[in-house]
C-alpha cells in the first residue's frame, strides 16, 4: 500500500477555483506533470515509439544509479564517522558525539533506502490497481477472501482519500464486508515503506515479524466482523450505489518506470523533513538518555506499557517512515519490542483522518468496532512478542 | 465538441490533472471543454475508485495518476475520429 501520511482531508471547493487548501495526501498529493514538447499525434502508433525510444535512454540511466547507489551507501558508516569524530573534533563515547555518529549515519542511511523501496514499490503498484483487485476480490467467500485481501492490501496503491470510492466501489461489485476491511485495515497497516526500513534497521526478523502479525491481525479484523454481520453498521444508500466497469488500462514499461520516479519525487519530496526530525529525535535519545533507561517504562516487565503505547499511538499520526527511526531508539534503550512494534502500529494503522473520512459510509458503531478490533489484536502482538522475549533477537 | 471530465473529490493531484487536460486540449487545437466533477456519487456511477479519474467523451480513460499530456491529447484525437 502506499504510504499514507498526513492528513488527507479534501477540502470542496469550487469548481474554478484553481488553489489548493486542502492538506494534501499522500497519494495524491504533488505528481510532477511531465512538461510535454512533443507535438500532438493523431495515432498511438507515434505514442508507442516515443515510449520505447524512451525506456531506451531510462533503462541506462536506472544502472548507472543504482551502482552509485550501492557504491554510496557502502560507505556512509565510515563517512559518518569521519564527519562526526574528525572532521567535527567529537568524542566517540561522548553523548554529543554519539548523537551526531548516530544522525550522521541514519540520515543518509533511512533516506536512501527510502528512495530505492519507494521507486520499485511505485513500478509494482502499476501492477495492481483497484480494479484489478476488486475483480479478484468479488464475490471471494471469507476466511480466503480475508487472507486475500489482506495480502493484496500491501499491494494496491491506496490512499485515505480514495478509501470512500473505493470503499463502495469494492461492496457494490459483491465483495463481502468483511473481506473489504480486511483489504482497508491492512493498506494502511503493512506498510512497505516500514517494511523496507524495518528490514533495513534491524534485519529480516523484526521485518518479517511485522508483516506477518500485521497480515494477520488485518484478517481477523476482517473475519470476525464478517461473522458479526455488520452489514446494518453501513450507512444504508451505500448499496443502492451503482458502480460502473472501468476497462483495464495498459501501460507500457517506460510509464511503470516514469511512475516509480514520480512516486519518489511525490513520497520522499514529502516526508524527508519527517524522517529527519525522527532520526533527530532518535539520535537524541541515543546520545543523552541513558542505557536501559526506558526499561523500566517500556521493558517486558511493565504490563500496563502496551496498552499505553497503544492509547498514545491511536492520535498520534505520523507516516511510517518518520516513526521507525523513533522505535530504534526506543529499541536500543530497552524498550521492550513487543511494546515498541504495538507503538508503531498503533501510530500508523490507526490513523483518526482516515477514519473521518470513512464515517461517510460507515455508522460510529462500526467505526468504534473496527477500531476496538484492530486496537484488541497490536495488544495481543504487543503482549505476545514482550512474552516470548524476541527483543534478544534485536541487537 | 469533445468533453473531457476530470472526477475527483479535490485533491492536489486532482488539480494537476485538470491543468494538465488543459494543455492537452490547447495543444490538440480542438474544441472541447474540460468540466470537474467533485461529487462523490457522480464519481462513484462512472465507476472510479482512485481519484483523479480522467473521461475523454463517455470514456473513462485513466484512474488514480496524472497522464501525460500527449497521452491526453491521443485520446482527444481518438475521440474526434469518433464521431
Amino acid at each position: 500500500m502506499t504510504i499514507p501520511a498526513d492528513s488527507d482531508v479534501a477540502v470542496a471547493r469550487h469548481a474554478d477555483d484553481p488553489v489548493t487548501v486542502a492538506p494534501s495526501s499522500a497519494c495524491c498529493s504533488s505528481a510532477s506533470v511531465e512538461p510535454s514538447s512533443v507535438l500532438p499525434e493523431s495515432g498511438d502508433g507515434g505514442l508507442a515509439s516515443s515510449r520505447s525510444s524512451r525506456l531506451r535512454r531510462y533503462v541506462p540511466a536506472l544502472a548507472v544509479g543504482l551502482v552509485a547507489w550501492f557504491l554510496i551507501y557502502r560507505e556512509l558508516l565510515p563517512f559518518a564517522e569521519w564527519l562526526a569524530f574528525d572532521v567535527l573534533g567529537l568524542t566517540a563515547g561522548t553523548a554529543l558525539g554519539e548523537a551526531v555518529a548516530f544522525f550522521a549515519y541514519d540520515g543518509p542511511k533511512v533516506l536512501m533506502l527510502l528512495i530505492l523501496v519507494v521507486f520499485f514499490v511505485g513500478i509494482i503498484n502499476t501492477f495492481f490497481t483497484p480494479e484489478r483487485t476488486r475483480a479478484l476480490l468479488a464475490g471471494r467467500r471469507e476466511a480466503g477472501g480475508n487472507v486475500m485481501a489482506a495480502g493484496l492490501g500491501i499491494v494496491t496503491p491506496f490512499c485515505s482519500c480514495s478509501a470512500v470510492p473505493l470503499f463502495i466501489g469494492f461492496l457494490t461489485a459483491g465483495v463481502p464486508l468483511g473481506v473489504t476491511l480486511s483489504f482497508l485495515i491492512a493498506a494502511p497497516m503493512v506498510n512497505e515503506v516500514a517494511l523496507v526500513l524495518l528490514f533495513g534497521l534491524f534485519g529480516w526478523q523484526v521485518a518479517a515479524l511485522y508483516l506477518v502479525t500485521g497480515l494477520s491481525i488485518a484478517i481477523l479484523a476482517g473475519w470476525v466482523i464478517g461473522r458479526l454481520h455488520l452489514e446494518g453498521w453501513v450507512e444504508s444508500w451505500v448499496y443502492d450505489m451503482r458502480a460502473a466497469e472501468v476497462g483495464e488500462q495498459g501501460l507500457s514499461w517506460a510509464q511503470r518506470l516514469e511512475e516509480g520516479a514520480r512516486s519518489v519525487k511525490d513520497i520522499v519530496g514529502r516526508v524527508w523533513p519527517f524522517v529527519l526530525a525522527g532520526i533527530a529525535i532518535g539520535a537524541f535519545i541515543h546520545g543523552y538518555v541513558p542505557e536501559d533507561y526506558l526499561a523500566s517504562v517500556m521493558g517486558q516487565g511493565a504490563w500496563w506499557s502496551v496498552p499505553l503505547a497503544v492509547i498514545l499511538g491511536v492520535p498520534l499520526y505520523t507516516n511510517a517512515a518518520g516513526i521507525i527511526p523513533i522505535v530504534e531508539a526506543l529499541l536500543a534503550k530497552g524498550a521492550a519490542l513487543g511494546t515498541a512494534l504495538a507503538f508503531m502500529m498503533a501510530v500508523i494503522a490507526l490513523s483518526l483522518p482516515e477514519f473521518v473520512i470513512l464515517r461517510k459510509v460507515l455508522r460510529p458503531r462500526m467505526i468504534a468496532t473496527v477500531v476496538g478490533i484492530v486496537a484488541t489484536g497490536i495488544l495481543l502482538v504487543g503482549y505476545l512478542f514482550n512474552a516470548l522475549g524476541i527483543g534478544s533477537l534485536v541487537t | 465538441m469533445v468533453e473531457i471530465k476530470v472526477l475527483g473529490t479535490g485533491c492536489k493531484k486532482c488539480n494537476e490533472l485538470y491543468e494538465t487536460a488543459l494543455k492537452a486540449v490547447e495543444q490538440s487545437g480542438v474544441d472541447a471543454s474540460v468540466q470537474k466533477v467533485e461529487d462523490i456519487d457522480a464519481i462513484l456511477a462512472h465507476g472510479v475508485m482512485m481519484t483523479p479519474g480522467l473521461m475523454v467523451g463517455d470514456e473513462v480513460k485513466s484512474t488514480g495518476r496524472v497522464p501525460e499530456v500527449r497521452q491526453i491529447v491521443s485520446w482527444i484525437m481518438t475521440e474526434v475520429g469518433r464521431s
